[in-house]
């Protein structure tokens, strides 16, 4: 992971260490910080793609105030990762155009 | 790309009033040093003021003022050093010998600087001034800002304002 | 759907919140907190350079430090705070003074306060420049997000747009974090933040290009550059762009108030450009034209941390006496003459005028 190892003034006290996965690959990072901050760290930049021009979108405001985040956590489409903490065994993906819901999802399992 | 030497992009320089120094009589003489500030704008702070031990700091009528110093009272303790927020406080010693002067200097950078450790000097466009040596690190705050000891010819005094550690 | 009930509800857990919701407990009010991000002290617990002003607002002190300041606070006040973290206010029904909220990204509660202080801050300001979306176009705010609370390295060369205090400052602590920052570019032919901050990224090299601008993001997928150009008096690009090699392109032109909820509930508004927004009209103890509604800090015109903190403080109070608690006198004057102070300069100037225009001396009762 891309993480300041060590700095003048900060110390940083990171969460347990959990797996989780993005677009089927396997990545780490810290339980409780934010999707997003775990993503960057792994070098991933690219969280979705605009439904129209099909423009890359990644991290920008980092405080839930701008969309452009915008993920598929689990399933669920539009979920802010700046401000969604990680937690081990999530299953992140890119985001392709509009979010789907599947109002059905719970009953078809 | 070549940045302006100019005090209108951040470089507080003899344009205009900047750096107010202290008057040469007392300052070739007094050990420990003297203080130099380099905070020419009216901004809401006062922190220099009240973490002076002795009062050279004077007191501000308005916290927006520029601040006053009495050379007199101060012993180049560097403490203003340590807690100004915008690192506009420098000490020059004179006293030091061989021709050299002793800076101190606020240091919030890595990596650390230890004694003896030859460093950069660098001026306020971030040039290049001379070699220095780090002849003490102190961290008077506990709250990690530093206070590097440098030794540096005494005619730099005037120019060096930071150091790299490379 | 479960409806909670407070005597104030806080919205914003940031420097201004935090001080409301600690005066209006220390008054005796039942108060909750409803912050959006994962912890309290909203933009202080990134800022890891220490406060300009005077010790009553921590001044010398890193941000990230008053932050922890004000929550200790908090805790002292006990039962009297209720906190709901990850937990974004979204919406205000005057009829039935009936706030929502959205807890995490699929959860909604229904919150029932008897007054409410806004204190939601503000979002960053975005610049028009082809190629301004692509990933690598990050806010000022968000790498400080990064690389000083969760300790990621945002990017290896940035190039930083903006020489207000917080490109500078967030210049600096990129430094601080081993990032290189390859310039920062100012449209004005002057610096707009303090001269010292600019004087300590200078002093480390740090080149600030007057009358320069970005004129577009380079890169496919992701940024890889940037084309930078002079600018002349009226701000026309003049001679050939120049490329400069960066994987990171920092906006620091300014932040807006995010005051959406002050809209929904009908305060009385006005577009203010020294308080970089639509700000509501306020009384001087920071009470809107909506008498069950206060606002601090940010949202009600863009000004620092040290104001917010101390105008908190005042609507926090001004919140609680109107619901019967005791506060004192002494304490609304000291306010009041902190801010006064914290004002009275040069820097202070636009915000000075920008407030005049929108406080009225006091609300008619019926309002």
């Amino acid at each position: 992971m891309d993480l300041i190892e060590r700095h003048p003034i900060l110390d940083f006290s990171h969460g347990e260490k959990v797996s989780f996965s993005f677009d089927g690959r396997d990545m780490e990072g810290f339980e409780g910080e934010p999707i997003a901050m775990a993503l960057h760290a792994n070098g991933v930049r690219i969280y979705r793609k605009t439904p129209e021009m099909r423009r890359p979108r990644g991290f920008f405001c980092a405080i839930g105030k701008c969309s452009s985040c915008f993920m598929v956590v689990d399933g669920v489409p539009n979920v802010r990762t700046c401000v969604t903490p990680l937690k081990s065994g999530m299953k992140v993906e890119t985001q392709n155009g509009r979010g789907r819901v599947n109002l059905f999802a719970e009953e078809a399992s | 790309m070549n940045a302006p030497r100019s005090f209108e992009s951040g470089v507080l320089t003899e344009e205009r009033p900047g750096a107010v120094m202290p008057p040469q009589d007392r300052w070739r003489e007094h050990k420990g040093g003297l203080v130099i500030v380099e905070c020419p704008q009216r901004i809401p702070c006062n922190p220099c003021n009240t973490s002076c031990p002795t009062g050279a700091i004077m007191p501000f009528a308005d916290i927006n003022d520029v601040p006053q110093i009495d050379y007199a009272k101060c012993t180049g303790c560097a403490l203003c050093v340590a807690k100004c927020p915008g690192l506009a406080c420098f000490v020059a010693d004179l006293t030091f010998g061989d021709g050299l002067a002793l800076m101190k200097l606020p240091y919030e950078m890595l990596p650390s600087p230890a004694k003896g450790d030859r460093v950069e000097c660098l001026g306020r466009a971030g040039e290049n001034v001379c070699l220095g040596r780090v002849e003490n690190v102190t961290e008077p705050l506990r709250d990690r800002t530093r206070v590097v000891h440098v030794s540096v010819p005494a005619d730099k005094v005037n120019d060096v304002r930071a150091i790299r550690v490379v | 759907m479960e409806e909670i009930r407070t005597d104030v509800l806080v919205v914003g857990g940031g420097p201004a919140g935090l001080s409301a919701a600690a005066e209006a407990a220390s008054a005796g009010a039942d108060v909750l907190i409803a912050e959006g991000d994962l912890h309290l002290g909203g933009q202080l617990v990134k800022q890891s350079h220490k406060f300009f002003g005077s010790k009553d607002e921590f001044a010398g002190t890193r941000g990230f430090e008053i932050a922890r300041l004000l929550r200790d606070e908090i805790a002292q006040c006990g039962d009297h705070v209720k906190i709901m973290l990850n937990t974004t206010v979204s919406g205000y029904y005057p009829d039935e003074k009936l706030v929502t909220a959205m807890v995490g990204e699929e959860e909604y509660v229904h919150i029932s306060p008897k007054k409410i202080v806004l204190a939601s801050g503000a979002q960053e300001r975005l610049i028009p420049f082809p190629n301004n979306d692509l990933p690598g176009v990050y806010g000022a705010g968000a790498v400080q997000t990064l690389m000083n609370v969760y300790g990621v390295t945002p990017g290896k060369r940035v190039l930083m747009i903006g020489a207000g205090n917080i490109g500078l400052i967030v210049s600096y602590q990129l430094l601080q974090a081993g990032v290189e920052v390859a310039a920062i570019l100012e449209a004005m032919p002057r610096i707009g933040g303090y001269w010292v901050h600019a004087a300590k990224v200078r002093r480390l090299g740090v080149p600030i290009l007057l009358r320069h601008s970005i004129s577009r993001a380079i890169g496919g997928d992701v940024v890889t550059g940037a084309m930078v150009c002079e600018l002349d008096e009226k701000f026309a690009p003049v001679g050939e762009p120049q490329k400069v090699d960066c994987d990171t392109i920092c906006l620091a032109v300014g932040l807006t108030p995010s005051n959406e909820l002050l809209w929904q509930a009908g305060c009385k508004m006005k577009y203010v450009p020294f308080l970089c927004g639509h700000v509501p009209f306020r009384d001087k103890n920071m009470r809107t034209s909506n008498s069950d509604i206060w606002m601090a800090g940010d949202v009600c015109g863009i000004e620092e941390a040290s104001a917010a903190m101390i105008e908190g403080r005042i609507a926090g109070m001004s919140a609680a006496a109107s619901l019967g608690f005791k506060v004192s006198s002494e304490n609304f004057e000291g306010c009041h003459a902190r801010l006064h102070n914290l004002r009275a300069g040069e820097v202070g100037e636009k915000i000075r005028i920008g407030v005049s225009g929108v406080t009225v001396d006091g609300w008619e009762a019926n309002v």
